[in-house]
Order: C-alpha cells, then sequence, then structure tokens
C-alpha cells in the first residue's frame, strides 16, 4: 500500500457526542485548519478508535503524535513518549497507542517511528452532551501546546516538552 | 388414555459478556439423555432504532441509521438513502449519483468483508478452533501468517479509503442526500485509489485461494460442520448475475428450485413475514409461501454466490464457477463455505473498483434529482453479510410515523441458531460445557455474523460464566472462563 507522505501524523480520536471524548476530535479540526493555513507537513488522522488499520497511516513517518481525551490524566493534560506494547487482548474494536505501534513492527518488521501521546483531561462522557467546563479549559491548554508540537516537529524537541510537562 | 407430559428440558446457558456490536447468549436445550435438541442464540440487546427514528425527519434518517453499525454504517446509510429516494419520489437518479454511491458500496463490502475473513475468522481458520484463546486473534495470525495478517489488515485499510474519499470519514461519513449524493468523485481521490487498486484486485485473488484451500484442506469436517439444508434469499440483477446495491429479490430453495425471482423490494412485504419469539429481541422472518416453519431463509454471501447465474466480472466469476461445482447440483450449504464466498464477493468488489475507477460519470456534476412526494420509502441493498430492508412511512410534514427494518443478522437469525444446534449436538457431551464447545460454538456464529462474534470472540478475553442448569433450577455445571482464557470450574452453588 502506499504510504502517507507528511513526515509528522496526528491521530486523533474519540466520539464528539459524548461529552469529554470530543476533546481529540476538537483539538485535530483545529490542527487541520493550522496545517492548512501554514502548509504544514503533518497529517491529520481522525476516529472514533484507534484500530489495526491505523498502523498503515504511520507506516513510513518520522513523527507520531496520538491525541485523545484521557479519565486517568492529570488536568489539564499528559504529554509523553509512548512504545510498543502488545495488547493484553487485542480486539477488532479499539487499540492502544502502544498496541497500534506494535501491530505497525509486526507488519512491518522493523521499529516504529519515534511517538508521543497528548492525553487530556476529560471528566464527562455523558451521550449528548458537549465538552464539561473542565475539559474546555485543559482544552485550550493542550492546544497551545500542539501547535508547539506541530511547528517544532523533531523527537528531540517533543521530548524536551515532555520533561517540561 | 393418561395424559403423558414430555419430560421438561435441560438448559446449558452460554453467556458472553456484553460488547458493543450486539449481547448475546446461547441456551442448549437438552432431552434426558443430555441430547441437544434445541438451541437459541438471544440477542438481549434492545436497540430500538425502529421506534426512536419514529417522530424525526426522513432526511436525518440516512445518517442515524449508521448508528446501526459501526462494521457496515454504509450499508445502513445507503439502504436508508434509497427509502429516502423514494420519499421524495427520485426514481432514478443521475448516473453519476449511482455510479458514487455503488463505489462507496463496493469499497464498504470490501473492507467488512476484509475485516470478517482476516480479523475475526482467519484465526480460527489457520490457528485451529482450539488453538490457545490468547492466540486466536489477529496478532496470533501475524505472529504465524505474517503475511497473510498484513494483507488482511492492507485489504481492509483500502476499502475503508474509498469511504474516506467519498464520505470525509472512514466510519460514519455522509455521502446520501435525498435523491442523490453530496459530492462526486475528484480527480485526486480518483488517481488516489487507482494507484493501488491493481495490488489489491491481485491479493484479493489470494485471498480466495486462501478460503478455499482452507475449506478444502479438510473438507468432509469442513462440510458437515454446522451443516444444514436451507433456502437462499438475495437480489439479483435482471439478468441473474450477483448484485450487491440494487436489483430483484431471489429465493431458491435448499435444492437450488426458484421460489419466487426478479420481485420488486418494494414489494417484499408480500413475499416476507416476520415472526417475534418471546425469548428474543430478535425477529425471525421466514418466506410467507412455505410457511413460518419452513420459511426461514439464509442471506449473505453463500446465498448471494448460490444464488447468483454469473458474477460480471471474470476473475470472481471464475472462482463462483469453482465453488458450485462443490454443491454439485444443489447449491453449497456448509455453513464454513460462508468465508469461501465472502472471499469470491471481496475479489468482486476489487475488480468491479477497479472498472468503476475509469469510468468519466463518477466526476460528473448532476448530483441531484428531485420527483413528487411519496408516503412510503422502501431501500433494499445486499448489505455484506446480507440483504437489508429498510421501510419507512412518512407524513405531509416529512416527519418519520412508521419503520421497519430487517437487518442480515435477522434474516440469518434460524440459520445461526440451527448452526449452532448442529455444532453443540456434535460436540457436547451431555455433561460438561468444554472449552472445546465453546470454540466451536464461536466458529459457527463467526460463519454468519462479525457482529454477533464479537460478543463471542469475547469469550477467552474477556471474563465469562457458562452454567448447566436442571428443570428445577439446580445448576448442574458452571464454568467461568477468566480474562486470561483459563477455564474453573466452581462450585455450583457459587453460581
Amino acid at each position: 500500500m502506499s504510504a502517507g507522505g507528511a513526515g509528522v501524523v496526528v491521530l486523533g480520536c474519540g466520539n464528539p457526542s459524548r461529552g469529554d471524548d470530543a476533546l481529540g476530535c476538537e483539538l485535530l479540526q483545529r490542527l487541520e485548519r493550522l496545517v492548512a493555513d501554514e502548509a504544514l507537513p503533518v497529517e491529520c488522522v481522525l476516529g472514533f478508535q484507534l484500530q489495526n488499520e491505523h498502523a498503515l497511516d504511520i507506516a513510513g513517518r518520522q513523527l507520531v503524535l496520538f491525541v485523545d481525551a484521557s479519565v486517568s490524566a492529570e488536568a489539564p493534560f499528559r504529554f509523553g513518549p509512548v512504545a510498543a506494547q502488545a495488547e493484553r487482548a487485542p480486539t477488532t474494536h479499539a487499540l492502544s497507542p502502544g498496541g497500534v505501534l506494535e501491530v505497525l513492527e509486526r507488519v512491518q518488521g522493523q521499529v516504529a517511528p519515534p511517538a508521543f501521546v497528548l492525553a487530556v483531561r476529560g471528566t464527562a462522557f455523558e451521550l449528548g452532551e458537549g465538552l464539561s467546563p473542565a475539559a474546555a479549559a485543559n482544552l485550550e491548554v493542550a492546544w497551545q501546546l500542539l501547535q508547539q508540537l506541530v511547528r517544532s516537529p523533531s523527537p528531540a524537541a517533543w521530548r524536551a516538552h515532555a520533561e517540561a510537562a | 388414555m393418561a395424559d403423558i407430559q414430555p419430560p421438561a428440558p435441560r438448559r446449558v446457558v452460554i453467556e458472553p459478556v456484553s460488547r458493543v456490536e450486539g449481547h448475546g447468549k446461547v441456551t442448549l436445550l437438552l432431552d434426558d439423555a443430555g441430547r441437544v435438541t434445541q438451541a437459541r442464540l438471544h440477542i438481549v440487546e434492545f436497540r430500538g432504532f425502529e421506534k426512536f427514528i419514529t417522530g424525526r425527519t426522513f432526511w436525518e434518517v440516512p445518517v442515524l441509521v449508521q448508528r446501526l453499525c459501526g462494521i457496515c454504517p454504509i450499508s445502513h446509510h445507503l439502504a436508508a438513502g434509497k427509502a429516502v429516494d423514494m420519499l421524495v419520489g427520485a426514481r432514478v437518479l443521475t448516473p453519476t449519483a449511482d455510479k458514487v454511491r455503488r463505489l462507496a458500496h463496493l469499497g464498504q463490502t470490501l473492507q467488512s468483508h476484509a475485516l470478517h475473513f482476516f480479523h475475526l475468522s482467519s484465526p480460527d481458520l489457520l490457528l485451529g478452533f482450539d488453538a490457545e484463546v490468547g492466540q486466536r486473534n489477529l496478532l496470533g495470525v501475524l505472529a504465524a501468517h505474517p503475511e497473510v495478517a498484513r494483507r488482511g489488515i492492507a485489504l481492509r485499510a483500502y476499502g475503508q479509503e474509498v469511504l474516506r474519499l467519498l464520505t470525509g470519514k472512514r466510519v460514519h461519513g455522509v455521502l446520501v442526500v435525498p435523491g442523490g449524493i453530496n459530492q462526486a468523485l475528484g480527480a485526486a481521490a480518483r488517481a488516489t485509489l487507482q494507484q493501488d487498486i491493481d495490488q489489491i484486485v491481485t491479493w484479493c485473488q489470494d485471498s480466495v485461494t486462501l478460503a478455499r484451500e482452507l475449506y478444502l484442506r479438510d473438507e468432509a469436517r469442513n462440510q458437515a460442520f454446522g451443516s444444514f439444508r436451507s433456502s437462499f434469499l438475495g437480489l439479483t440483477r435482471a439478468d441473474g448475475a450477483l448484485e450487491l446495491y440494487d436489483g430483484g429479490l431471489r429465493a431458491r430453495d435448499a435444492d437450488g428450485q426458484t421460489i419466487f425471482d426478479h420481485v420488486d423490494p418494494v414489494e417484499y412485504t408480500h413475499y416476507l413475514r416476520e415472526e417475534v419469539r418471546s425469548w428474543t429481541y430478535l425477529k425471525f422472518p421466514y418466506i410467507a409461501s412455505r410457511g413460518r416453519d419452513a420459511g426461514w431463509y439464509r442471506v449473505g454471501p453463500l446465498a448471494r454466490v448460490n444464488n447468483a447465474d454469473s458474477i460480471t466480472t471474470p476473475l470472481a466469476e471464475a472462482e463462483r464457477v469453482r465453488f458450485r461445482g462443490h454443491g454439485g447440483a444443489a447449491p453449497v450449504w456448509a455453513s464454513l463455505a460462508y468465508h469461501w464466498a465472502r472471499m469470491i464477493e471481496m475479489l468482486h468488489c476489487a475488480e468491479a473498483i477497479r472498472e468503476l475507477l475509469g469510468d468519466a460519470e463518477l466526476g460528473g456534476s448532476e448530483l441531484v434529482v428531485k420527483g413528487e412526494r411519496q408516503g412510503t420509502g422502501i431501500g433494499v441493498i445486499e448489505a455484506p453479510r446480507g440483504t437489508l430492508f429498510h421501510h419507512y412511512e412518512a407524513d405531509d410534514r416529512g416527519l418519520i410515523t412508521r419503520c421497519n427494518l430487517i437487518v442480515s443478522t435477522t434474516s440469518n437469525n434460524q440459520a445461526m441458531n440451527t448452526a449452532v444446534e448442529r455444532v453443540a449436538a456434535q460436540y457436547f457431551d451431555g455433561r460438561a460445557i468444554t472449552e472445546g464447545l465453546l470454540n466451536h460454538i464461536e466458529v459457527a456464529i463467526r460463519a454468519y455474523d462479525p457482529c454477533l462474534s464479537c460478543a463471542t470472540h469475547a469469550l477467552g478475553q474477556m471474563p465469562q460464566q457458562f452454567s448447566a442448569v436442571a428443570p428445577d433450577g439446580a445448576v448442574v455445571d458452571l464454568v467461568r472462563r477468566a480474562a486470561d482464557g483459563t477455564l474453573t470450574r466452581p462450585s455450583p452453588g457459587a453460581a
């Protein structure tokens, strides 16, 4: 299959109809506009959940970022590196970022590119609800970081952000 | 003469933990000798789409119904779209709208068939029905048969890419509007899809070969596994060829004799009936002329390939001829032959996509037609797992007043019950629920439906409990399967 073009891929996931689960979607939509406006070498991929096929979106990239809502991250967000890790119970429905990287390594037979996770704290995930006030505030802080990340797309720069976070 | 009561059957209940696509459990009814007399595949999840769609505007429906399924949402989107076309009096779509919708449906079927075969079923078929549950998944296939798994992932990704480029998203995108579509296929998107399609066709050919070889490797077992005679229902073209998007309804009996043919799908209520049973939310449709007991039928790849007189694309047609050769004069009945038929259809989809991508009308500008409003809209399509009926009534304000859906799983309801019954009769020893029995029941259900298979695929990956219950309610057997696949048998009192 033909590999993606941009050196950086940002995979956002979440359900925009389930309250704070929309955090990943909202950030990706903002990012798509930024990438278009500034012609950044970044590809945005948005989905409800991470699946095996997302491994092919990562193949051939230099840097990977997963963006999602999180119930366990401390507010406003957690940002850090993620490594390939086999899923304990692989399903067709949803993989973790590490699980996607693991699939990539098995499919490609090579080490996955440097990958990071931006997990934005969410608290309310009710069907049909919008973002909670707390999540909306977290979103704004995360958006500031996300802009910095895509404007300085190098593993070293991202690691520095992770250490500072 | 004394009033002799038949002995009350014992019950064995197999209850998977709920999963996203569908919740289910299996009850085996036993006679006094411990033989399986009936299997009941319960659908205990009530989704209620027919009710909550009522009162909504008809133009919302094609988007709303996509939430019925995360695997084949475009099939619901298109079936509802066809029904809404009828509501707005759009009898004939523009060539661009018709072809773009067909392309979306081909992409949808390709990705769904790839998921069904490679992600869900190939672990059973390649690693063995009794393989260790922790390995019986796609990653297990990646380890043991890496090229097969790689192709499965790539094939599904290609089908998803077709959908993304046409609908804006891989899952739950939007293409249909009343009387047409919201966008044609642009030149850049067409070039993207053309770039890989030759490779996709080749991989689909390899996939048919794999499915055929897996079936024939142990043909005697596979022919007998969950096998039974049944009628088959599906759409065909006017010339009898395989048709996935449109066409007339054809039903043939277990011997291949025609029950009805070239029936306008909007007349389906004259040919099909639906029965409700108290123990499941899933209805039991049947062919009216054959009656409730004898009129049930199967849908999906096996039904379609059995019913079709030909396939319009050459590579798939050659494989269809080969496939039908294994049924002799009669249709192929084996449940496990679904996988072989599924891969033949996937090859057809790839060939048809390649053909369509060369059609200039995909990029046309005439996207929507209008007509005179009607009160009834019926859309029928061949979804990946079988014939899908969407039927709506709308009032003058455009509000839905009645909705009836017959989804593929519903049409295959009796077939899945029968397949489970046959497998359980073969593998249940009358006393204990074994891991082998559970595995074999999963394999039988998965031949038909990955939605329910998702539920059953949870076996071994999530905590489970299985119990055998005597007529007086006492638990005579109790099995728990832990997340790591370990089976334990606590005392019945722990149930």
